[in-house]
């Protein structure tokens, strides 16, 4: 089957103005403007499949947003090739904005001063939504992220994290078949992130969604992706299983023992990186990963152990960490 | 994966779908703050009446007429204008110039319908509680001024078209000097200057019999005259049936022209867009 989403070589280069601070500068800028070349984002590829859901992994100015961007069609491509269920999305066709959604944690495009449900009805009469279509898929959206008593709030009274839910459920209410979540989770709390997470999976299930995922929070990744692009300085430097991330970047193990004695010296097995009372956590090579677990169990007095790749996080932290050393 | 049908309705019938639920929705809004949008109307009605008063003394004072204008005359006048203003107010490029500088357009490019269409949507929408509080501000003016209005049925039926002309021609002309802010992300000088031209040659800061016979001609040029003098000379003029319908037509020919130099700055402007922000 064609991918849902095909990117070959992909480059976006900004001339950004730029110049020293202060009076002298600035007059000199007005005469002669300096621009500087930013590769934002640096031939990338990849392709994914239609229904696939991928975590798009970087810190900030990564290229992430550049991408996403591109692929929904807001920025034209420097040079390369993307294309998006077929569809060149810089042409900005209508039959393929009907097919796609850019979920913006930190955009508000409902009307402020009036209930969510007016800006809904609006959403209908842009995308041509059948009426009775509309009304089954917005009843069942509502339902799904219980919205149900806040949509006929005026929008700038609702909370951060209700804004965003009912904003989600304004962006999907023509059924998008590919789905573009930037940082969808950002300044949320911890309830209303899994809220969201479950919704993104069970949205996904229900319509066969191919959903693209940017996010700072690895909690997202890790319940939603199997699969993660990780890009840094606008260049990949992974595309992978989720699980493959730590195997490929970390050299290293986290062996967690609980101890009958915690104070007993176990620098000699590995590097000790965290002490809780008799809660002992170890970072070993991960080559040496079972000769250490042999070792500890035949040599010290171990109630419990547990052998684990180490976090996401800080393997995320040491790719590229790793990148801007190289 | 699945995907929803299309309304069944054909492309025309879906546009207007959309301008009446987006006008639907701009009343909603407009009622929401009545209190600003009345202090906001009442604020507007200043500019005409400093210019009533003004010219109305200097009637007054020379005999009774100023190049043939009565104060009666000119009251007319200056009521109409309030009405024709209320109609073409339109998103103006500082609305553009925020709209891209701030990143919203692109909540508004990811939608299948072109921009413009929802800007003429919401300022049509707009105009409803607009002209529904002007109306007993009119009522005033009137018992205060004392009008001279002599108006035949045809005249008010070219009225109503010409408003919406007019609204059409400044939306075209204002979104296209908006566009600009792609290239220079400060367009406000430039709009000055058309506030200027437009204060001189569109019959807004004086009625254009008024001025000096070359502004006149080079008025005739210009999109300016069929957005105010127009309109309010509908009213208050003694244009014939060939003039009137030869003022609807010019109309048409400068909003098709407004309509062309938008798509054709769009088409480039469009391409600088780096969605700054969100």
């Amino acid at each position: 089957m064609d991918s849902a989403v095909h990117v070959a070589d992909l480059r976006k280069i900004f001339d950004v103005p730029e110049r020293e601070a202060g009076l002298k500068s600035a007059t000199k800028s007005l005469v002669r403007r300096k621009t500087k070349e930013v590769r934002a984002v640096d031939g990338i590829s990849f392709d994914i499949a239609p229904g696939e859901i991928v975590g798009f992994l970087g810190p900030n100015g990564a290229g992430k947003t550049t991408t996403l961007k591109m692929l929904s069609g807001l920025l034209y491509v420097s040079s390369g090739d993307a294309h998006v269920l077929g569809y060149v999305p810089s042409k900005r066709e209508r039959d393929f904005l009907r097919r796609i959604a850019l979920v913006m944690g930190n955009r508000n495009q409902l009307q402020w001063d009036l209930p969510a449900l007016d800006s809904f009805e609006l959403n209908r009469s842009i995308y041509r939504i059948p009426r009775e279509d509309f009304l089954r898929n917005r009843d069942e959206l509502i339902e799904l992220l219980e919205v149900g008593d806040l949509v006929r709030k005026p929008v700038r009274q609702l909370s951060l994290g209700e804004r965003m839910k009912v904003e989600i459920v304004g962006s999907l209410l023509h059924q998008p078949q590919v789905l573009f979540l930037d940082e969808p989770t950002i300044g949320l709390d911890v309830t209303m992130q899994k809220r969201i997470r479950t919704f993104v999976a069970e949205y996904r299930q229900r319509h066969g969604a191919t959903v693209m995922l940017t996010s700072h929070y690895m909690a997202d990744v890790e319940a939603l992706c199997e699969r993660v692009v990780v890009i840094h300085h606008g260049r990949i430097l992974f595309d992978g299983k989720l699980g493959a991330l730590s195997n490929t970047f970390a050299a290293w193990k986290t062996i967690t023992a609980a101890m009958e004695n915690g104070s007993s010296d176990l620098s000699s097995y590995g590097e000790v990186i965290h002490r809780d009372g008799d809660l002992v956590t170890l970072r070993v090579p991960k080559a040496e990963t079972a000769r250490v677990t042999a070792r500890l169990l035949a040599e010290q007095e171990v109630l419990d152990l547990n052998v684990e790749d180490p976090p996401i996080e800080d393997v995320i932290e040491l790719v590229f960490a790793q990148e801007n050393r190289t | 994966m699945s995907m929803l049908p299309l309304a069944q309705e054909g492309r025309l019938r879906s546009l207007a779908d959309f301008y009446l639920t987006t006008i639907r929705t701009a009343i909603q809004q407009q009622f929401q703050y009545r209190a600003a949008t009345y202090m906001y109307l009442v604020g507007m009605v200043a500019e005409p009446v400093i210019y009533l008063v003004v010219w109305s003394t200097i009637a007054d004072q020379s005999g009774g007429t100023v190049g043939g204008l009565t104060a009666g005359e000119f009251a007319a006048y200056y009521i109409v204008w309030t009405l024709v203003r209320t109609m073409n107010i339109v998103f103006t490029p500082y609305g553009w110039e925020e709209r891209i500088r701030e990143g919203e357009l692109s909540g508004q490019l990811l939608r299948p319908l072109h921009p413009i269409h929802y800007d003429l949507a919401w300022f049509a929408g707009g105009k409803v509680p607009w002209v529904l509080f002007y109306l007993p501000i009119a009522v005033v003016l009137t018992l205060v001024f004392n009008p001279t209005f002599d108006v035949r049925p045809l005249e008010i039926a070219v009225f109503a078209i010409a408003v919406w002309g007019a609204y059409l021609i400044r939306s075209f002309y204002q979104s296209a000097l908006g566009l600009i802010t792609f290239w220079t992300t400060r367009v406000g000088a430039l709009f000055q200057l058309y506030i200027t031209l437009e204060l001189l040659l569109s019959g807004r800061l004086v009625p254009l019999t008024l001025m000096p016979e070359w502004v006149q001609t080079v008025a005739w040029f210009l999109p300016f005259r069929w957005t105010f003098y127009f309109p309010i000379q509908t009213l208050v003029g003694d244009l014939s049936n060939e003039q009137l319908l030869g003022g609807l037509a010019m109309q048409v020919l400068w909003t098709l022209i407004g309509i062309g130099l938008f798509s054709l700055v769009w088409r480039h402007a469009i391409r600088r867009y780096t969605a700054v922000g969100n």
